[in-house]
């Protein structure tokens, strides 16, 4: 009963520290809500001084994970209630990037979601992301339904955005493009679910690399001005991270809960993953100066929301912050220590922010299991077939729940839909709904999408055999033996969440509150990306394109030769040729006018 | 005459059961050799599956037969599959159609001996009725206990009845039956285009039964060269438009001809088309697939031109060009053609290098699954191991053609001219080409 105070007491805590958190406030923020706006900032329902039209906000968000990594997320969101698709030209940019916008209003794009990956995720050490992507560079685009040529415009969309991020999405063409039908939907407004105005695209082998992050600092408003300076330190650090990821999402959203107008966002995350065991010499201590190797000492002018959020309790944190939050994320309820750098007092004397996090156990504790997880391979021996496994885990102890399961799969690994077989604890887990286009040699890629139900705590195998097809010399990469990319699957899902299987959430709220327990938060979207695969295809003898040619057509020729000679001679009887001097003395002869001999 | 057939006919369906029984089953219609993206029973399957999922079959690039054959046959549901049923009315309808045609040659040599058109040495060359009796019994035991059908029955490849229907035309060509003999042959156009060549040495064999000379000035040519032709175009209309009810759209037309007349699927398989076409420069492409395709459709004119007097050997020859020059041949096309060898036993003492062709065709078959298992599974050989088998098969094959060919003409000649042929001076002559 005493948990029935006013302000809520935060959970699983010492005794000892209470005293310690009695000087903290809590704040009712939202952290991954979009069209929730923070306390600090200015709310669309009090009209602001000055009707600035966009708005910039910035986050960093530090997890130290359970591997003793440490997972930086940031985030950078740009939002302007203009219309680039109807009426006038808009010229004027303030905050929102020009060279994004013109593509939008070019294209008319409804929605543009691209994200470029190094590295793979690992979800079973690591948890969720909190944008998963695939490794390698993902685009996809909702068109608005007025473009009349989809499949035009998408070819010079990739072109323009090639250019603008200085990564080969030019490569992007009918033959790793696919229009899914069911697992991306839009994510802003528009109810649209014609699938013929989307476009999916993934490049497996593409590298992210430094060069892609200039362009990526060019979008955002204080440019490389603090503190996304942080970042750039952290882009040097690339190579010595483990995983690594830049995106974009570009779409139109409500501006208030009413929906009465609408806002363009823009959103930026640059999402690392830092190696502490091998950066930290193995001591469990991590500060962003080590990491980023300077310090924050202002927010970007621009930002009418800047912060920094660290994730957990499991370490002790100083300076320490008085500000909390409480989040639900991907459906676990999370603590978050908040840092405003808008208020100068975060700084404190010294001006600038320094955070340093030590761990107070060596261990880190029990990590949630991703209740949600799926992994992939390819079976089989030998360049002539194969099979494809994917393997989806539903980790949920008592629910089971559908999954959309979206595979690509290039036109010259041959998939046969006949021998697809989907088990689950042993037995057949016929789909509910299967969407298949096959492939055409040249022309588009496999396309599967299946609806499967995974029953609770079991291990789903998709498996799938293909034919792996030999190609022309011109069609292999330059470096064939190492074989051929094949991108993600991709598994989404609304997954049961973690707060509501917690039976002990009821006891924190009021008990009026609870007798269905929290429906909201009763379950969440989530998409799950599985290993790209690398196949080996039979290769030609790259050196041998004129032998062929010669030894076939000699082939060709003996056959045509032979037939001819037989066509066109006749049997004659053999008259024995005269000897040399008979020739010779034949040609006088011929010379002199005499008869031969 | 039955009862051989018959015993001959159990112990081939006997073979193929069991083998469909045995873990050979399994590996067979994995063979490159065996089926081809055109005859795989695999792609069938793949075909009628997507049928099931809503999806038209010739939406992707699996499925190439065209539909109204295939889709029945996978329904029978009976113990004995339809490939065994295939490779039993083959060579029935070869034995028949052998059988008729050694009546005919017969006939028409006793004909010309009561004339007295052959020289007096010749008498050595005349076929006697005894060595004929066993011609039709050895066709069929030829086809059917070949090791090359018997790889393509059990593969369940469609190729088996490509064959049959190829060996009804055949059956009601010889038979005289001018109607059945365009409807098979337009079913056999229908099925893979390459047949079409077959359309004259049919006309020729149907005008020369009913004594209507190849002459371009009678009526009576014209009149049943239309008809034929008539009959022919006819029937393979009704198909193509029953295709086309049947699904209601015209792809199947670029997924089945247009695939096999541009070759983009370069699976290797043992004829020339694959290895060349993945190593050809793009620009000369479009070239050379019309040059190759050209080179099967070619020799038809010259060749009818040459064995007017005696269509048979001629499909015969067409047959054998076919199944060399086609864009996927599989073994199982080789076997209709070598099925036709003992009809040509009396050709044997005109044959130059028999004996080295028979030895390099073995070899080959043999070497086939080595080289490829060495380039696809152990990696220690590459892809030139298996072209270089393919193209040794290839010459052996074109080598034992012209062979045949070469002797065939030899005979006619020595027919006419003498069997010992002398030269000017009285000394024994060696006969040459010039």
């Amino acid at each position: 009963m005493q948990n029935l105070d006013s302000r809520p007491a935060p959970y699983a805590k010492d005794q000892t520290q209470e005293a310690a958190e009695e000087e903290r406030q809590w704040e009712a923020t939202e952290v991954k809500e979009a069209d929730h706006v923070p306390d600090t900032m200015q709310t669309p329902d009090v009209p602001p001084p000055t009707p600035a039209k966009d708005q910039f906000q910035e986050e960093l968000v530090i997890r130290p994970l359970h591997s003793g990594d440490i997972y930086a997320s940031f985030q950078f969101r740009t939002m302007w209630d203009t219309d680039f698709l109807r009426g006038s030209k808009v010229s004027h940019y303030r905050l929102f990037p020009k060279s994004l916008g013109q593509v939008i209003s070019k294209f008319s794009v409804r929605e543009l979601h691209i994200s470029f990956t190094q590295g793979y995720w690992r979800t079973m050490q690591w948890g969720q992301p909190f944008l998963p992507s695939p490794p390698g560079a993902e685009l996809w685009v909702w068109f608005q339904d007025t473009v009349t040529d989809v499949d035009g415009a998408w070819k010079e969309l990739t072109n323009v955005l090639s250019g603008i991020f200085c990564a080969s999405l030019n490569f992007i063409d009918s033959t790793n493009t696919v229009q899914p039908s069911a697992s991306f939907k839009p994510l802003g407004l528009g109810n649209v679910t014609d699938q013929r105005f989307l476009r999916y695209a993934v490049l497996p082998r593409e590298i992210v690399c430094t060069e892609n992050l200039t362009p990526w600092k060019k979008l955002l408003p204080c440019g490389s001005k603090v503190p996304v300076c942080l970042m750039f330190d952290a882009l040097m650090k690339v190579a010595s991270s483990q995983s690594f990821r830049l995106s974009y999402n570009t779409s139109e959203i409500c501006h208030n809960s009413y929906c009465k107008s609408t806002v363009w966002e823009l959103r930026q995350t640059l999402n690392v993953v830092f190696d502490l065991h091998t950066s930290g010499q193995g001591k469990r201590e991590w500060s962003l100066f080590k990491m980023f190797s300077r310090t924050l000492t202002e927010a970007c002018p621009l930002a009418s929301s800047s912060k920094v959020y660290v994730d957990g309790e499991l370490f002790e944190l100083s300076p320490t912050t008085p500000l909390l939050s409480q989040a639900v994320v991907l459906g676990d309820r999370r603590t978050y220590s908040v840092y405003d750098l808008t208020n100068q007092a975060t700084f404190g004397q010294t001006r600038s922010l320094n955070m340093l996090l030590r761990w107070r156990a060596a261990e880190s504790g029990d990590m949630l299991r991703p209740l949600l997880h799926g992994e992939r391979y390819v079976a089989g021996y030998g360049l002539q077939t194969g099979e494809i496994h994917t393997l989806m885990y539903n980790n949920h102890p008592y629910r089971a729940f559908p999954v959309l399961l979206l595979d690509t799969v290039p036109w010259y690994l041959r998939l046969y839909i006949h021998t697809l077989t989907v088990t689950s604890k042993g037995r057949d887990n016929k789909p509910s709904y299967i969407h298949y286009q096959p492939s055409k040699d040249r022309l588009r890629p496999h396309l599967l999408e299946m609806l499967v139900q995974l029953p609770p705590n079991s291990v789903t195998e998709v498996t799938m055999q293909f034919e792996r097809a030999l190609l022309k010399w011109t069609e292999y990469t330059p470096d064939p033996n190492h074989g051929f990319y094949v991108g993600s699957s991709v598994i989404s899902a609304l997954v049961p969440s973690v707060v509501a299987m917690d039976t002990n959430s009821t006891r924190e709220c009021p008990l009026f509150s609870s007798f269905f327990p929290c429906k909201e938060e009763s379950s969440y979207f989530m998409r799950v990306y599985t290993e790209p695969l690398l196949v080996n295809l039979p290769t030609p003898d790259f050196s041998m394109p004129y032998n062929v040619i010669c030894l076939t057509c000699t082939v060709v020729a003996v056959g045509y030769g032979s037939l001819y000679n037989l066509l066109t001679r006749t049997f004659q009887v053999e008259e024995p040729s005269p000897g040399l001097a008979k020739r010779l003395a034949n040609i006088i002869r011929r010379l002199r006018g005499v008869p031969l001999l | 005459m039955a009862a051989p057939l018959t015993l001959l006919l159990i112990v081939a369906v006997t073979i193929r059961a069991v083998l469909f029984r045995s873990s050979l089953a399994e590996l067979i219609p994995e063979r490159v050799e065996v089926v081809s993206p055109l005859n795989a029973w695999k792609r069938v399957v793949e075909g009628l599956a997507l049928l099931d999922l809503g999806v038209s079959p010739y939406a992707g690039d699996v499925f190439h037969e065209v539909s109204p054959l295939s889709i029945p046959l996978n329904e029978s549901n009976t113990s004995i599959h339809p490939s065994i049923m295939a490779d039993a009315l083959t060579a029935v309808a070869l034995y028949l159609a052998v059988k008729d045609y050694n009546k005919t040659v017969f006939r028409k040599q006793k004909y010309a001996l009561e004339a007295e058109r052959y020289p007096l040495d010749c008498l050595e060359l005349i076929r006697t009725p005894k060595e004929m009796y066993y011609i039709p019994l050895k066709v069929a035991m030829f086809y059917l206990l070949n090791p090359f059908t018997i790889l393509s029955c059990v593969a369940k490849s469609t190729c088996g009845l490509n064959n049959a229907v190829i060996a009804l035309f055949i059956l009601c060509t010889v038979k005289g039956s001018s109607l059945m003999s365009a409807i098979f042959l337009a079913l056999a156009t229908y099925q893979s285009i390459y047949p079409l060549t077959l359309f004259a040495p049919a006309l020729l064999y149907l005008l020369q039964r009913l004594y209507i000379p190849v002459n371009w000035q009678r009526s009576s040519f014209w009149l049943f060269t239309t008809q034929y032709t008539f009959m022919y175009l006819g029937s393979l209309c009704v198909m193509v438009c029953l295709s086309f009810f049947l699904l209601s759209s015209w792809d199947f037309l670029s997924s089945v001809y247009g695939f096999i007349l541009s070759v983009p699927d370069l699976t290797p398989n043992i004829g020339l088309f694959w290895y060349f076409f993945a190593e050809m420069f793009e620009h000369f492409r479009l070239f050379f697939i019309c040059v190759f395709q050209i080179n099967v459709f070619f020799y038809t004119i010259p060749l009818s031109i040459k064995l007017k007097e005696h269509p048979i050997f001629l499909i015969f020859m067409q047959i054998a060009i076919i199944s060399i020059f086609k864009s996927y041949p599989t073994v199982g096309d080789i076997a209709l053609y070598m099925a036709f060898l003992p009809a040509w036993n009396h050709l044997y003492r005109f044959l130059r290098n028999i004996f080295l062709v028979s030895v390099v065709l073995l070899a080959c078959s043999a070497l086939f699954p080595v080289l490829w298992h060495l380039w696809i599974y152990a990696g220690s050989a590459n892809s030139n191991f298996y072209y270089a088998i393919t193209l040794l098969f290839n010459v052996a094959q074109i080598l034992l053609v012209s062979d045949y060919f070469y002797a065939y003409l030899r005979r006619e000649h020595h027919l006419t001219h003498g069997l010992y042929l002398k030269r000017k001076d009285g000394s024994e002559a060696t006969l040459v080409l010039k």
